[in-house]
């Protein structure tokens, strides 16, 4: 911007700019690229070489006919098992989340602090401190791998950073907006529900973005909470490649199945851009 | 009666400190507990005292997958510095494409590390891969059998590790240099100052709170790196490529030695207090210059 920089420089640094977005573009167009042919020419040439006929064949085969263990009905199971974790997961995160903002933000309360600082301690510790424990809890309870077990892990480790999103979003709100519901009577889920809620679209968007990414990309809660019921798709692809290797393997199946695995975070990415930015970023930022 | 609006506001607070209370610090607590008795298929309430520890030193796969915490840690978040900086203030100088160029390198942050696992694996595969295509330009004993190599599969780990976190350390890293006062470099050009002496003897150290930042989040993949070694190199050959999340896991759920993970789960747990006792100096240290 300052001085103008020589034509070398410039070239050095688009040479530089696209050497890494090769880096970073190549596997996945690999990916893409191996899903796209037959499972003889998968196994036998190069990678890097196109598909004599492309088709969606492998795709169709890794949704409906693909075998995990001893079951072949495809992964179309285990994405809807996905579906569901994930959406359950995050709409109790985020209203649990967005409540805990509200509170230790506007009010005041005493020991709030202390209560926020337990959340995000417990965020630094690695799952495999807990994982242990939480599985003899949730057989005491009798529901060992289970829907409601999943949901609830999901809950318990995305709340500390979605919590903090919410309350350094909360505030910055201007305080007159308490005191105005206050005045007229209104309690707390009515404030909430009535004047901070409609407010809150676009840092719910944000922390939904972290969420939904972030429990649709697990895979070490999925394998030990959910069962083989509610399988999440990560686990059953991780699986998949396993089991295909052991007769002829499919490769382009496992990358058609591996691939659709990729797309919901990847859609996501790709459509909510800047907000998606901010949801990685907010992690960094100081609470 | 009615309560009072503020009453009503730490009531709603306590399911997540019931929640959080069980869910990590009743947790944390049993499996320190657990980590002094013999337990092996199920917990039982015998005191063992140090001796599931004595046997983890012994045990020299526990001893590879700690060494590999480092080795793969310090690669990782060195590389992903490294490339994340340098592609930062590349996008910096206000080139043409930059939403496009940051759009390329931030994506593999959305996928998971099943997926980053499986398509590097397939990318390194010895047959059709890309040691396949090496030999194919000409350079006939071209070899990339990484995966098998017990020495050197742990470099998987660190590349696949490194496509997937580069670009979010570029774009926080990218945030700070944006939020940098623009007039230094008016400053400089009065000063007559190269661009990267800037970078180096200014910038940089105006960024130290941010690649503090950055530090700890990559150390949080690093002691968190489970999925990404169990698809890629499941641990092995043998258990070369072992980290202590694996060992864990494994050693609960698989082996039924809950004794022994529990160990080794405290020993993580320490070494993330450790480590943060570390982070904690590095960011006074950058505020104290």
């Amino acid at each position: 911007m300052s001085t103008r920089p020589s034509m070398i420089g410039r070239f050095g640094l688009y040479a530089f700019l696209l050497v890494t977005a090769a880096f970073f573009a190549i596997p996945l167009l690999i990916v893409f690229l191996t899903a796209l042919k037959d499972s003889d020419e998968a196994r036998a040439a190069s990678i890097f070489l196109l598909p004599g006929s492309p088709d969606f064949e492998a795709f169709r085969v890794a949704w409906l006919e693909a075998c995990i263990g001893r079951e072949c009905s495809g992964i179309s199971g285990r994405f809807w098992n996905s579906v569901i974790i994930t959406v359950l997961s995050t709409s109790i995160s985020l209203l649990l989340a967005s409540i805990n903002g509200f509170a230790l933000a506007m009010w005041d309360l005493r020991r709030g602090g202390l209560v926020l600082g337990l959340l995000l301690i417990g965020a630094f510790v690695p799952y495999q401190v807990m994982i242990y424990p939480l599985v003899r809890i949730f057989a005491l309870g009798g529901m060992h791998q289970t829907l409601t077990a999943i949901v609830v892990v999901h809950v318990l480790f995305g709340l500390p950073i979605l919590t903090l999103i919410f309350r350094n979003f909360y505030v910055g709100l201007p305080p007159e907006l308490i005191k105005a519901g206050r005045v007229d009577g209104a309690g707390f889920f009515q404030i909430y529900r009535f004047i901070v809620m409609p407010m809150s679209l676009n840092v719910a968007i944000v922390a939904g973005i972290i969420s939904v990414t972030g429990v649709w990309n697990d895979y070490l809660l999925g394998l030990i909470f959910a069962g083989p019921s509610w399988q999440p798709m990560t686990v059953s692809v991780a699986s998949l490649s396993a089991t295909a290797s052991s007769g002829v393997p499919e490769h382009n199946v496992n990358m058609a199945a591996t691939l659709l695995t990729a797309l919901p975070p990847l859609l996501l990415y790709l459509v909510s851009g800047r907000y998606f930015v901010r949801g990685v970023t907010s992690g960094a930022v100081k609470g | 009666m009615k309560l009072r609006p503020r009453t009503v506001a730490s009531l709603a607070l306590v399911p997540t400190i019931l929640l959080t209370v069980i869910g990590y610090y009743v947790s944390i607590l049993w499996t320190v507990g657990l980590s002094f008795t013999p337990s092996r298929i199920l917990p039982v309430a015998r005191w063992a005292g140090f001796d599931m520890y004595e046997r983890l030193f012994q045990t020299e796969r526990w001893h590879v997958a700690y060494t590999n915490l480092y080795i793969f840690g310090g690669l990782y978040i060195g590389f992903c510095l490294v490339i994340g900086l340098g592609l930062a203030i590349a996008l910096d100088q206000s080139v043409r494409g930059r939403s496009f160029f940051q759009t390329i390198f931030l994506y593999p942050v959305a996928l998971s590390f099943i997926v980053t696992g499986l398509a590097w694996r397939w990318l390194l595969n010895p047959t059709t891969g890309l040691q396949d295509f090496v030999r194919g330009l000409g350079f006939e004993s071209f070899t990339l059998d990484l995966l098998s190599s017990p020495d050197r599969a742990i470099f998987t780990l660190v590349i696949a590790g490194v496509w997937h976190s580069a670009g979010l350390t570029m774009v926080i890293l990218f945030a700070g240099l944006q939020s940098i006062d623009q007039e230094i470099w008016q400053a400089s050009r009065v000063d007559c100052i190269p661009r990267w002496r800037m970078y180096w003897h200014v910038v940089l150290p105006m960024l130290w709170p941010v690649v503090v930042t950055c530090l700890v989040l990559l150390g949080m993949q690093v002691v968190r790196s489970y999925d990404l070694v169990v698809v890629l190199t499941g641990g092995g050959p043998g258990y070369s490529t072992d980290v202590p999340a694996k060992f864990i896991v494994d050693h609960y759920f698989e082996r039924q030695n809950v004794g022994l993970a529990s160990a080794a789960a405290t020993l993580l747990l320490l070494t993330v207090v450790a480590l943060f006792v570390l982070v904690s100096i590095l960011r006074r240290k950058g505020a104290a210059t």
